[in-house]
Parts: C-alpha cells; sequence; structure tokens
C-alpha cells in the first residue's frame, strides 16, 4: 500500500507541472488529517523515483513534510479510494460515488456526492478525497501544529459551512425558500404533500429568523445558521472514529 | 561431425524417452490411479503442512525485518474502518435535536435545520467504509505466502526471503503449473470422451451406474489439477435423490469440489466454445439441467423444468447457487428465492476456502476465465471446507423468502460467514428506489404529528 501511494503521488506531483503553489496545497492537503509521524517521504520518492528529482528538491524545501506512509488513517483512505476506483484511472467521477449502495439509499446522498466536486470539475483526487473527509476527523488526538496557516478541516466553524453548504446548492451564502424546499423533498420524499413541505419550511425559515434576530427576509444567511446551532454538539455528531 | 552427432541424437532421444516414461508413470501411480478408486496417499497434506511452516518464517522474517528498519507494517484492515454505532434514525435525530433546542421535547417533532446532521454522517460514513463494496474484491491476508499478489508490505527485506520467493516462483510455473495443466486436460478429456461412450449405452441401473464412477473419477482428477486439498464434515447429511442442494459460491470452483464427492445434477445456461462441448457430453450420460439462452428469462419455465426433476426419484439432486454471482467469501449474500418455491427438500451446504494457500474468489470484472484458472493453477493449492448441513424444509406459514433467509443464516453460521441481507446482483446494478423510500418514510413519520397548519 505504501509503494502504491508513493507511485501516485508521484504521477500526481508530474500531472500538476509542478508549480510550486500546487506542491504547497497538495502536501497542505495531506496536512489536513494530521495523526501522522514525520516519516520522510523524501528519502522513500528518491529512492523509487529519481526521475521526479527537481520536484524532490522544491519538495524538501517546503517546512514541514506531513505526509506519513505509514500504518495511518490516511493510508486506509488510500485504500478506499482505489477501491472505489475501480477502473483504475487515478480520480473518482460521481459514478463512482453512486456505486456504494448504502450512499445510493440516503436521501441526501447525491447532495454528499456532489460536495466532493468543485464547482466545474468532474472529477475527484485523492487530496479532494482527503480534504472533503477531513471535515468529519475525530478532534480527539490533534496536536499543536507549527506552521499552521489555516484553520483545520474538523474546527467547528468549517463543519458548519459543509453542512451549510449541503442546503446552499448555488453557493450564494443564503439558503433560499425553494432550496430549503428542495432539501425538505429529497429528504421526505413522497410522503408528504405540497402544502405540507410549504408549512414546513415556512416554520423553519420564522424560527431561524426570530432566533438570529435579524432581517426578516426569505432566506436563512449563514449567521442565523449558526445561531440555531449553537446549542447543537457539532463536534460530536460530526465525528468519525476510526478503528485502531 | 555426422557421426558424432548420431549416437549423441540417439542418447538424447533414449533419454528423454525414459523421462517421458518416467514422468507418466508417477503421474499415474501417484495421482491418476488414486483418483478412479477415490484414495489418498495423503501427499498433498503432506503439502500443506511443509507450507504452512514456510509462510510462518517468512512472515516473522517480514515483521523482523520491518522493526529493524522502523517501519510500520500495513495490516490490512478485516471487518471495518470506523466505529459505526447501530442506533437508529429517530434515536440519533432525537439526540441532535435534545442538545440543539430550547423547547421540550413533547413539541419537538418538527422538522429542525439540525436533522441533516444525521444524514450527512451516515453518507459520510458509507463512503469511507460500506458492508457491500469490499465482498466484491479478494479478501486482504495477514500472514504473507509467498505470492507477490495478494502482499501489501513486501519490500526487499532479506536476501533469504526473496530467495524463498523466487524459489517459490520457480517451483510453481516451472513444476506445478505445467502438471497441473496436464492433469486439467486429461482430467477434462477423459470426460468427455467416457461420457459419451456411456451415452451409446441403453437406459438403465449399469448406466447409472457406470456414469456416477466416471463423473466422480474425472472430477477427481480435476481436483488434483487443482491441488485442491478438500475436508469434507457430516458427510451423513450428503444430498439425496430429489433434493436440493443449495451452497454459497465464490469461484466455478465451487462445483469441481462438490461434485467430487457426490453426484449432482447440474444446473446452468448452454455456453459455445469448450464449456457446451463438456455440458454437451455430461448430459448424454445422466440428465442435467441445462438451459438456453432464452430459456433462462423466463421464470416459469425454469422452475417447472426444475420441478419435474426434483419429482422424478430416480434422478440425482440438484446443484444451485442461489446467490447468482461469486462473492468472497466472507459473506452470504442475498439468495434468490426461486430454487426455494419448489416444494423440494433443501439440504444446505457450507463451503469455506482457506486464503492462506491461494484465493479463490473470482472476480469476474478484473480476471476473466483463463486468466482466473491460470491464476488457480500457480497458486500453492487450493485448501477448503466443506459441511453438509442437515436438510431443511419449507415450514407451514414460511414463505419463500422466509425459507431462503433461514437456510442462509444455517450456512452462514456453519462457515463462519457474516450474514448479509443485501442483494449480490448489487455487483452490476443500482439499488433500487425503495431503500430510498424506507428511509424517506421513517423520517417522515417522525415528523408526523406536527401535521398542523401554519396559522399567521
Amino acid at each position: 500500500m505504501e509503494t502504491a501511494l508513493i507511485k501516485y503521488l508521484c504521477r500526481f506531483i508530474k500531472n500538476k507541472n509542478t508549480k510550486t503553489d500546487n506542491l504547497i496545497l497538495f502536501r497542505y492537503s495531506f496536512t489536513e488529517w494530521p495523526d501522522v509521524k514525520e516519516s520522510s517521504i523524501e528519502a522513500t520518492f528518491l529512492q523509487k523515483s529519481s526521475r521526479h528529482r527537481l520536484m524532490l528538491s522544491s519538495l524538501t524545501q517546503s517546512a514541514v513534510l506531513c505526509v506519513s506512509v505509514s500504518s495511518s488513517h490516511l493510508l486506509r483512505l488510500y485504500e478506499r479510494f482505489e477501491s472505489l476506483d475501480r477502473e483504475n484511472r487515478g480520480h473518482l467521477r460521481k459514478e463512482d460515488f453512486q456505486a456504494v449502495r448504502e450512499l445510493s439509499m440516503n436521501p441526501v446522498g447525491d447532495r454528499i456526492i456532489g460536495s466532493f466536486f468543485s464547482p466545474g470539475q468532474e472529477t475527484v483526487d485523492f487530496p479532494s478525497f482527503v480534504q472533503v473527509l477531513a471535515h468529519f476527523r475525530h478532534t480527539e488526538n490533534d496536536r499543536i501544529r507549527d506552521g499552521a496557516q489555516k484553520e483545520p478541516a474538523n474546527s467547528t466553524a468549517r463543519r458548519l459551512k459543509f453542512v451549510f453548504q449541503l442546503y446552499d446548492q448555488d453557493r450564494d451564502g443564503k439558503i433560499s425558500r425553494a432550496e430549503l424546499l428542495q432539501v425538505l423533498r429529497e429528504m421526505l420524499g413522497m410522503q408528504v404533500t405540497e402544502e405540507q413541505l410549504q408549512s414546513i419550511a415556512e416554520r423553519a425559515i420564522q424560527e431561524a429568523n426570530q432566533e438570529a434576530n435579524q432581517d426578516k427576509d426569505d432566506a436563512i444567511s449563514f449567521d442565523e445558521f449558526r445561531k440555531s446551532m449553537e446549542k447543537v454538539n457539532i463536534d460530536h455528531k460530526m465525528s468519525i472514529r476510526f478503528l485502531e | 561431425m555426422e557421426l558424432f552427432f548420431n549416437p549423441f541424437d540417439n542418447l538424447l532421444c533414449i533419454l528423454l524417452g525414459i523421462s517421458f516414461t518416467v514422468w507418466f508413470t508417477l503421474l499415474l501411480v501417484f495421482i491418476i490411479v488414486p483418483a478412479i478408486f477415490g484414495v489418498s496417499f495423503g501427499i498433498r497434506r503432506l503439502y500443506m503442512k511443509t507450507l504452512l511452516k514456510i509462510f510462518e518464517w517468512a512472515t516473522l522474517r517480514i515483521e523482523r525485518g520491518a522493526k529493524e528498519k522502523n517501519h510500520h507494517l500495513y495490516k490490512p484492515y478485516s471487518n471495518a474502518i470506523i466505529a459505526r454505532e447501530p442506533t437508529s434514525l429517530e434515536e440519533e435525530i432525537k439526540e441532535i435535536r435534545r442538545s440543539g433546542s430550547n423547547k421540550d421535547l413533547d413539541s419537538a417533532s418538527e422538522f429542525e435545520m439540525s436533522d441533516i446532521f444525521y444524514f450527512a454522517r451516515r453518507g459520510v460514513e458509507s463512503i469511507m467504509d460500506d458492508e457491500v463494496t469490499k465482498r466484491f474484491s479478494a479478501e486482504e491476508l495477514e500472514s504473507w505466502n509467498l505470492l507477490t499478489r495478494s502482499n501489501n508490505n513486501f519490500t526487499y527485506i532479506s536476501l533469504r526471503l526473496t530467495v524463498l520467493w523466487g524459489l517459490g516462483l520457480l517451483i510453481r510455473y516451472g513444476f506445478l503449473l505445467p502438471l497441473r495443466v496436464t492433469l486439467a486436460f486429461t482430467g477434462v478429456g477423459l470426460l468427455v470422451f467416457l461420457t459419451s461412450v456411456i451415452g451409446l449405452l441403453p437406459n438403465g441401473r449399469m448406466k447409472n451406474f457406470l456414469s456416477e464412477k466416471v463423473h466422480l473419477m474425472c472430477y477427481r482428477i480435476c481436483v488434483r489439477a487443482l491441488t485442491a486439498i478438500i475436508t469434507y464434515h457430516d458427510s451423513e447429511n450428503k444430498p439425496k435423490n430429489g433434493g436440493i442442494c443449495v451452497a454459497n459460491h465464490t469461484s466455478p470452483i465451487d462445483v469441481i469440489i462438490l461434485a467430487s464427492d457426490g453426484c449432482y445434477a447440474m444446473v446452468g445456461q448452454i455456453h459455445g466454445g469448450l464449456m457446451g462441448v463438456i455440458q454437451r457430453s455430461m448430459v448424454k450420460a445422466c440428465p442435467h439441467v441445462w438451459f438456453e439462452r432464452s430459456e433462462v428469462k423466463d421464470r416459469h419455465l425454469v422452475a417447472k423444468r426444475l420441478s419435474d426433476h426434483v419429482q422424478d426419484k430416480s434422478k440425482l439432486p440438484i446443484l444451485i447457487f442461489p446467490e447468482g454471482t461469486c462473492i468472497n467469501n466472507t459473506s452470504v449474500m442475498m439468495f434468490k428465492k426461486g430454487s426455494f418455491e419448489i416444494g423440494a427438500t433443501v439440504y444446505p451446504v457450507a463451503i469455506k476456502y482457506d486464503p492462506r494457500f491461494g484465493d479463490a474468489f473470482w472476480n469476474s470484472s478484473k480476471f476473466g476465465m483463463v486468466s482466473y484458472l491460470l491464476r488457480m493453477m500457480s497458486s500453492w493449492a487450493i485448501v477448503c471446507s466443506v459441511w453438509y448441513l442437515p436438510p431443511m424444509s419449507r415450514e407451514e406459514g414460511e414463505d419463500a423468502v422466509q425459507f431462503a433467509n433461514r437456510v442462509k443464516a444455517a450456512i452462514a453460521r456453519q462457515g463462519g460467514l457474516v450474514d448479509l441481507l443485501w442483494d449480490g446482483g448489487l455487483k452490476r446494478e443500482k439499488v433500487k428506489d425503495t431503500f430510498k423510500e424506507e428511509q424517506q418514510k421513517l423520517y417522515s413519520k417522525m415528523l408526523r404529528p406536527s401535521w398542523t397548519p401554519l396559522t399567521t
């Protein structure tokens, strides 16, 4: 598995044309999952592929190498990525996600799949796959990382943002009434009538507006959403624990 | 010059002739004759024990080598990678609301924005790990069995280990593979030839007796062609005439394994090519149930033919694999109810392969039949256990689906496999919308009490 992951990373770097920002982005996306030991991928790269020496020099210049290639959760995720990628393309498409039966059964399954794909993109590579899953990482064993410039993916704010975007598909920062109706229709299917759906949506919007005490418009903004979620133990509800 | 070559040539011919004869005699004495009579010299079991010792040594070496280099060994996950709590939709959503809401519980059965947390989390959990997808790829091993195809930890650890691996490669491809291929051709050839000959005899006890013997003999040769080491348990429960034998399906080899210990009537579609030739000659000697491709779709026709066969007590028991597709031998998937509607006695059989010697699972999306057989013949051995379970019949008030599930549970329990409700057909098809509807139903039930129109 280790060799497989290294080969993947080599190909990935090569495809990204060795621009330094891409390298930093790539390296950074693995820091989203920092349960890692700082073993040197550098040495292993040198062994396996001397073609990529050029890229390696820029890699070693960056501060901390955060990819662990030992028995860590990252390796498990890569194994999972590979098993979903049945035709060995090196990236996942929507069909590969839809092949997971339990996901097809989930009423909001399609929205979750959509959250992996940035707007306009048709494929998901491994770093992006990890980036999204990192929102659900368990917060227990976090260490303080030196040089971490960005907020970790599994902070409460970013988790809320992730769930907000499940509602807000057009990414305009507001959950409009139409968007809310759409989600409700997906979660309830044919089990409710149109009027019942409208009344539920109306109530939800009114409540959110009440709590936040803000402008009584017909949509829910991110702040209103956040206020209404204040008491929910988000960290507990959105943490997925790995078995050792 | 020519004079020089002639005696040399002669010598070479003589040597070749002698080695060929010796080879063939050994083959005959040690493999084919015991196959005919159904006895065993115990060579294969000795082979298996030796291999096990070598594998243990190899694994220890890898672990020791990894420790020295401070690598961590990658241990493949066997059952699950994430912790999933088996709480229901209702409980989870109530809990989310309880923590997030200011109101009392009684009035809180309306839609809350936080409800989506439950679905989002379940969705992502299933992306990380689901019960079904991993059943369709080969099982991972904990120790190493000197086949690079089954190990993810193999990097250069020590000279001795690599030499051993190289030796293993040589033995498997240079000695075992040709031997096995010869045997396979012998077995299949004999089957086709002898069954055609027997087909010329008039129907009667002699014909049945001979056909039984011929089938058993040829299947035993095929078993030796795969170096399959099979342990049969509870042979007193072996299927009898007029019954249906039902087993879990891992690979086409299952048929050979079961048929070398008893005579069955096979059920299947007629193929073209070599398979078709074998099928047509088999049916000359004793009645099997082969369907044309067009007939397979017609369920009533299939059921009628099967029940006709079963009612004739002089015909052999039918062998059926109700899963409909190959699963990787860690679980048993949904049994199709067709064979359980016929009303005959069902004899369940559980087959469990030992993955340490060679992985028998046929991943039909990855390997074709020929490459699969080559992989099988170049593994060390196929080791499996077969349990004959006591016969079951449909009880009063039980419908076919419940009966099928009962049989499936018994097989799963005996073989130590996970009992799943999912349909093996999911390998190729999408999930039906009924499952999604069920989830929607459950959720809407929770919200139902609040069906009062809003008064502004």
